[in-house]
């Protein structure tokens, strides 16, 4: 299924980054207003994929040490791993066709 | 068939919702497409001050909340969707969102403006890794980091304040030798022991390899060049309205801005009304941009009520 629900400083490493299908992390918090507009956006791109995209939220409050591995400073940001490694990152607000366009060339069907 | 609506908003700030407020309770069911960065520029801010009508001041997007419910609870239709493109040759105009596309007697045009950016090298590189024209969306992430703000308005006063909540230091640097800020808000910037300012300096470049490490400041007037070390840059030098939708087709001033026929809020197109920090460079004040959107909503309302008078054709507008 598409939608993977969030993950955790914990159990980052298993779930993305040993994951046979891309994964797409949505990193986010409770007061960026603009994060509020993309959630939704890509939990509707996950839907739509399926087997082929998993998507996951990352709290950055309650994750402090995935965001800084990432070296994440602006959100929200869109990371999308492929085989353990980064793929692409998306920084900022964009709305779905935008998003499919950086993330299609990326993703199998 | 494309629905013709009476009346279409662009844009979701304050001049937008009051627009389209005020367009519903007239009757004229106004369309609004509000956007992906649905609320404007007070989405950006924390507490809002000098909105009148609260005395211990609201937060940003609190406010852009009820003004939301508020048009819509009078029936405005608020659909999440930017315009991507819009024809003003012809009336009913033609608003594309993609591939849906609307028709419109008349045209509520509220669209804003947008932070501006310097345009200097590093700028675009580091976006997101340590520049930003937004405190209240990345001050977070430099928490005991230095940072630098470059203007000299408000909103430069407002986010180097805003910042030193998190960073240790705030260097602003402005091009001139004083501020063009409003007094209580240079003072209260001048008087943070955590906030330093470089005069009559403008930066050159940004500098850094997957994160900003520092800047390269110009002094204006002796033409030195220093390399400044910061963890961050944020913008706050100013707006572009938000008109590339309406190049060609609306009278637009130099800068940008879309040309109203003082008082009114007409545009070059009859059927065309223009409110908001999209028509103005001298106000730019949530206020202003409401009362404008009253007026926009106003404007159209007549207009439509002229014109049911003048043909025998019937509409949806209720006289008198």
């Amino acid at each position: 299924m598409g939608l993977m629900g969030d993950v955790t400083d914990q159990d980052f490493d298993e779930r993305v980054l040993k994951s046979d299908a891309p994964v797409l992390v949505d990193f986010w918090a409770e007061w960026c207003v603009p994060c509020h507009m993309v959630s939704p956006v890509v939990e509707e791109i996950g839907r739509d994929k399926g087997e082929a995209l998993q998507v996951v939220k990352l709290n950055i409050d309650e994750n402090p040490e995935v965001t800084r591995r990432f070296g994440i400073m602006s959100i929200p940001t869109l990371m999308l791993f492929k085989d353990g490694a980064e793929a692409a990152r998306l920084i900022g607000a964009r709305g779905k066709d935008a998003l499919l366009r950086e993330l299609d060339p990326h993703i199998a069907a | 068939m494309t629905e013709t609506r009476d009346v279409v908003v662009l844009g979701s700030g304050p001049a937008g919702f009051t627009a389209a407020l005020y367009a519903a309770r007239a009757n004229l069911r106004p369309l609004v497409l509000k956007g992906l960065e649905s609320g404007g520029q007070l989405m950006l801010t924390t507490d809002v001050e000098n909105y009148p009508g609260f005395p211990d001041g609201i937060m940003g997007p609190e406010l852009m909340e009820a003004m939301e419910k508020q048009a819509a609870r009078f029936d405005a239709e608020i659909v999440a969707q930017s315009a991507t493109r819009v024809d003003l040759s012809e009336r009913p105009f033609g608003i594309w969102a993609g591939d849906h596309e609307w028709r419109a007697r008349t045209l509520i045009i509220s669209t804003g403006a947008s932070a501006k950016w310097l345009g200097v090298p590093g700028e675009e590189r580091l976006r997101g890794r340590g520049v930003s024209a937004c405190a209240t969306c990345d001050g977070f992430f430099f928490r005991d980091r230095e940072l630098v703000v470059v203007g000299g308005g408000d909103t430069a006063m407002e986010e180097a304040s805003f910042l030193t909540k998190f960073a240790s230091k705030v260097t602003i640097v402005h091009r001139r030798d004083e501020f063009r800020a409003s007094k209580i808000m240079q003072d209260r910037a001048l008087a943070n022991p955590k906030i330093d300012v470089v005069w009559n300096t403008v930066v050159d470049e940004i500098t850094g390899n997957g994160a900003v490490n520092g800047v390269k400041l110009r002094n204006v007037n002796d033409g030195t060049v220093n390399d400044f070390a910061t963890d961050g840059v944020f913008m706050a030098i100013g707006h572009t309205p938000n008109t590339l939708l309406f190049e060609g087709q609306l009278e637009l001033t130099d800068g940008g801005y879309i040309v109203v026929q003082e008082p009114t809020t007409a545009t070059s197109v009859p059927g065309v009304f223009a409110a908001g920090d999209v028509t103005d460079r001298h106000y730019r004040q949530a206020v202003t941009a409401a009362g404008q959107g009253c007026k926009a909503a106003m404007d159209a309302e007549r207009l439509l009520q002229m014109e049911a008078h003048s043909t025998a054709e019937s509409t949806t507008v209720p006289l008198g």
